[in-house]
């Protein structure tokens, strides 16, 4: 008979794929995967047990970086496929990664409404205030004075805030991540995977080829002053100051996560069938 | 992000894990910009990030056959650097696709001369005699590096103006 296997433990190499990520040289998303990495690493997670579900731009190619189940997904529509893979699969970890034109712009409805549904999932956004992939369209966080070659002048328009979203719409867990500090971003999006229901953290991820003056955020970013709070109406008066550039646990909601609803049968299979012949 | 600069290191074993996870850290960065520069065929950069990578990773190795850990030191709960990471890491943004060797010494050097105030930092503190004694020793390691990619960077071509000028840049990730 042989021995019960002993689990061996993992280290964050361990949850790194053979394909070469393909970013730009020096982009945040690099320490984004690390930090990813080393949250699973940290959790003692296996691969098998966990999925990552992404959507379109340079920050949904992650799934394919890790040895983790991955689905790359429809644009925008990370949200939707993981919430269903969620409530097939309860027993699995999953974590979603998206950017802010992906997640913000093109998934934007299904973003608030996965905060109001509050399954539980740990939704990662790489913003760097931009469409990287395509070239350095603006993006909903965008600064309304951001002249480029494609919005010369800026787009005058008022950025999206996603942590007063995120709030406003009944997120469990809300936090927000500078890439370049692999070590907390790891903290963080271990902190998010434990925490029950939606957890939404923000990592500022400067894209240095088309925002290469985001290198600054370096020296903009500070840890928040204040402590992570369960009360929706002192972390609303808390973003009320926020600049963007505070980092760490902003709220941590008490709301249980939901988890799928007792379904009674009303009709046979056999009913059904009936209401489609013709 | 770190919250508070780095405590004195009091207690030997704590300093050598530190000391562990800073030579590890900044080999698996080199390691990750030479295959970032693979990614976009800067072969020469590329193999000399790996060789830091190496050169770092014998340091880390050293450190672990000196204290004869059982198993590798996980770093302790308060663990914290004076920045995001560790004094000789090199930053994420830091690199460029057409960056030359002189660019990849360049950054080598400032984190070699950061690990070297790093050390020295603790030795000039109050800490037990057997860490000063090791700090000192690994700041003096630190500037013999410093002394090396000096010398090294005399023997390598400065980049000329707009060497990251690129008529046909390949933006887009495909």
């Amino acid at each position: 008979m042989n021995a019960p296997a002993v689990p061996v433990a993992l280290a964050a190499k361990d949850f790194k794929s053979d394909y070469k990520p393909v970013w730009c040289p020096g982009c945040g998303d690099y320490s984004v995967l690390s930090a990813i990495t080393k949250a699973l690493a940290s959790l003692q997670l296996r691969p098998e047990n966990v999925a990552v579900v992404s959507g379109i731009g340079c920050s949904s190619r992650i799934p394919a970086y890790t040895t983790c189940y991955g689905f790359h997904g429809v644009h925008g529509r990370s949200l939707p496929a993981a919430t269903g893979l969620k409530a097939a699969r309860p027993e699995l970890t999953v974590l979603v990664a998206s950017g802010d034109g992906d997640g913000y712009s093109i998934g934007g409805n299904h973003f608030l409404h996965a905060c109001r549904r509050n399954v539980d999932l740990t939704y990662i956004v790489m913003d760097n205030h931009v469409y990287g992939m395509t070239k350095g369209q603006p993006s909903p966080t965008t600064e309304p004075d951001w002249s480029s070659k494609l919005a010369p002048g800026g787009t005058g328009l008022r950025e999206f805030h996603p942590l007063v979203i995120a709030l406003a719409s009944g997120a469990n867990f809300i936090a927000r991540g500078f890439s370049g500090d692999p070590g907390g971003c790891a903290a963080l999006i271990a902190e998010a995977v434990r925490h029950p229901g939606f957890s939404f953290i923000e990592i500022l991820s400067p894209c240095v080829t088309f925002r290469p003056e985001q290198r600054g955020w370096k020296q903009a970013v500070r840890p928040s002053p204040v402590e992570p709070t369960d009360d929706p109406a002192r972390a609303a008066r808390r973003l009320m100051t926020d600049d963007g550039f505070n980092i760490g646990v902003l709220f941590q909601g008490k709301r249980p996560p939901f988890s799928g609803m007792a379904v009674t049968a009303t009709h046979t299979v056999a009913d059904l069938e009936k209401g489609f012949l013709l | 992000m770190s919250k508070s600069a780095p405590k004195p290191s009091h207690d030997y074993s704590e300093f050598m894990q530190r000391a562990y996870a800073m030579e590890l850290e900044a080999s698996e960065r080199y390691a990750q910009f030479a295959e970032q520069m693979d990614g976009h065929n800067n072969r020469e950069v590329a193999e000399l990030f790996r060789k830091l990578s190496g050169i770092e990773a014998l340091h880390a190795k050293r450190i672990l056959e000196e204290m004869r850990w059982p198993s590798l030191p996980a770093l302790p709960p308060a663990y914290a650097w004076e920045g995001p990471e560790g004094p000789e890491t090199a930053p994420f943004e830091s690199v460029h696709y057409l960056m030359q060797p002189y660019h990849a010494l360049e950054i080598a050097l400032a984190c070699e001369l950061q690990a070297q105030k790093y050390f020295e930092s603790i030795a000039a503190g109050r800490v037990p005699e057997k860490v000063r004694i090791t700090a000192r020793e690994m700041a003096q390691e630190e500037r013999e590096h410093v002394m090396l990619i000096r010398a090294w960077l005399e023997n390598v071509p400065q980049p000329a103006a707009g060497w990251d000028e690129d008529p046909d840049p390949p933006r887009a990730n495909e």
